[in-house]
């Protein structure tokens, strides 16, 4: 019970800091913003190395958990790399990409 | 310190980055950097996940990561960035499949599950599934594989409300008795993936970006459920960042069409539609490129409207020689973007960012509209509700109340449309006719591609 209680107190911490965090991006980077979120959203694959790893298995549990580690990879490496492609593009109208 | 203790401190400095990486996306000046330092605290929460004592077998772990490294690369290399939505819809569907099979490895991996884990595997699966099959069909619009228009049927809210009390029944079920026959399991996880088609299916495609946002949200919901599942701070964390990030992008594409989420959700719009608003009338008059030269020619500001039509007709490149063009001669030139242009919050700055228009020339509809008198000439390229005035002034109109981008308070409208045919939602749109308005014809790069022609020649 004192678990549930902790993780949903950090629950609701981190949704009213998405809040605050999210609100500042500006309409031109939402289509990063998206794309970028789905990298983060990746973050399952935490729990899919976990389930992949684990000691006994039986093989179905080994196929989904293999599985669940190649659709998180996906969003992972997916998501940041074209987040980073689309970002690369936007200039300020000196030409400077500003780092 | 013991190695759970480390893993545990990777985590707290992953989210810290999740979290500087998102604050830091608040400009584009700072953006690149960091989505970087957000992908640095991923690795490193996947290398400490690694390292963890649960994990004793590497190599279906090494296939999974090889398998979808590959996948990923290719998949962000190749997409075109007019198909941005249709890939960030693919992203959201696998991130719930993952969160899916994820808590369905666990369910059958663990003997013993507690009321709590039980619970949360439903709702991972649950979450997991309807953001998967949704995506899918979300795709499948996008990509025009399926029809974009709305599907609706008799009977499909009652269809809707049995599939919903069902999955209710199956967690009810699933959460008081988890070893109670693994039917239950497996009726959950079909009535998740139905869940999502039926949801999916009745919504239009310039409905879209609301029905991505919303999905972006639920793979991070689904991440927040399997967090419980495994009982992982990192996927809470995590998971309730991308689902408010999620949340937000619904709310303000539904305030940008002023309708609620319900009824985006439900009405089938542009199927169901009962009032079309007054018929516009009037004489249309269409104009020569030619002519359209002499007008820009003499233009001191140009405003350009992009909506999905540009993309479509891939005129971004050509708009961008154009507004250079227009610059050289004096004028100044800027892009005015509806919230809801386009098929995904933020399409529109992408592929004028793709063609090297700089950002600070992208101003947004509240910026501009006070400025709209002023304005020489605005061009409005393949986008149509957004800047149809029924919004403002005939409240029999489906779409009255929208916030629009008023065009017709310009000196000069040019509207680039390949013909009269109606927009999405069937409505007349009065602009065509207005006096100020003059219609170019035919498809919208040719029709630029012939303005810089005139302007080369000039």
């Amino acid at each position: 019970m004192e678990t549930v209680v902790f993780l949903t107190f950090v629950l609701i911490l981190s949704i009213f800091l998405g809040f605050e965090l999210i609100n500042r991006v500006p309409s031109v980077l939402h289509t990063p913003l998206m794309s970028g979120s789905n990298a983060i959203s990746g973050i399952t694959i935490v729990g899919a190395i976990i389930a992949a790893g684990m000691a006994e298995r039986s093989a179905l549990s080994t196929i989904l958990a293999t599985a669940a580690v190649a659709f998180a990879t996906i969003n992972v490496v997916g998501g940041y790399l074209v987040t980073d492609r689309m970002l690369k593009m936007f200039k300020k109208k000196d030409g400077g990409q500003g780092t | 310190m013991s190695l759970f203790g480390i893993i545990g401190l990777t985590y707290v400095l992953a989210a810290v980055l999740f979290v500087v990486g998102l604050k830091m996306l608040s400009s584009p000046v700072s953006a690149r950097k960091g989505n970087a330092l957000s992908a640095v605290g991923m690795l490193l929460a996947i290398v400490a996940t690694l390292l963890d004592q649960h994990v004793v077998s590497y190599h279906w772990i090494l296939v999974g990561i090889l398998l979808g490294t590959v996948a990923g690369i290719l998949a962000a290399r190749l997409v075109a960035m007019t198909k941005m939505p249709e890939m960030v819809a693919l992203l959201n569907g696998f991130g719930g499949i993952a969160s899916l099979l994820v808590a369905w490895a666990v369910y059958l991996q663990e003997p013993g599950l507690s009321h709590f884990t039980a619970l949360t595997v439903f709702l991972s699966v649950l979450i997991g599934g309807v953001t998967f099959s949704g995506s899918l069909v979300a795709y499948l619009k996008l990509a025009e594989t399926i029809s974009g228009k709305p599907l609706v049927f008799k009977g499909q809210h009652l269809a809707n409300a049995s599939l919903l009390l069902g999955a209710v029944l199956c967690g009810v079920f699933f959460t008081l008795d988890p070893q109670g026959g693994s039917w239950i399991f497996a009726v959950t996880v079909v009535i998740s993936l139905l869940l999502g088609v039926m949801s999916v299916i009745p919504i239009g495609g310039a409905d879209m970006p609301v029905v991505i946002s919303l999905l972006n949200s639920y793979s991070g919901l689904a991440a927040c459920a399997t967090g419980f599942v495994i009982v992982n701070n990192i996927l809470i964390v995590s998971g309730a960042l991308v689902g408010a990030s999620g949340i937000i992008l619904t709310g303000i594409m539904c305030r940008a069409m002023n309708r609620s989420l319900g009824n985006v959700l439900f009405s089938g719009f542009g199927a169901t539609t009962v009032g079309v608003g007054q018929a516009a009338k009037g004489v249309v008059k269409a104009l020569s490129p030619e002519d359209a030269y002499l007008v820009l020619e003499a233009a001191a500001s140009v405003i350009v409207v992009p909506g999905y039509g540009l993309a479509v007709s891939q005129a971004q490149h050509v708009v961008r020689e154009l507004g250079e063009l227009l610059e050289a001669n004096g004028c100044e030139v800027r892009y005015a973007i509806h919230p809801v242009a386009g098929r995904m919050p933020g399409h529109m700055n992408v592929l004028l960012a793709e063609a090297n228009v700089p950002y600070d020339q992208l101003v947004e509809m509240d910026a501009i509209n006070p400025a709209m008198p002023t304005v020489d000439v605005a061009i409005v390229i393949g986008a149509n509700d957004v800047v149809n005035p029924q919004a403002l002034n005939d409240p029999s109109s489906p779409i009255y109340g929208m916030p629009i981008i008023k065009v017709h308070e310009a000196r000069t409208v040019f509207v680039l449309k390949r013909s009269m045919a109606a927009g999405f939602a069937g409505i007349d749109n009065p602009l065509f006719f207005a006096d100020n308005t003059r219609m170019i014809f035919g498809d919208a790069k040719k029709t630029i591609s012939s303005l810089i022609a005139e302007f080369k020649k000039g």
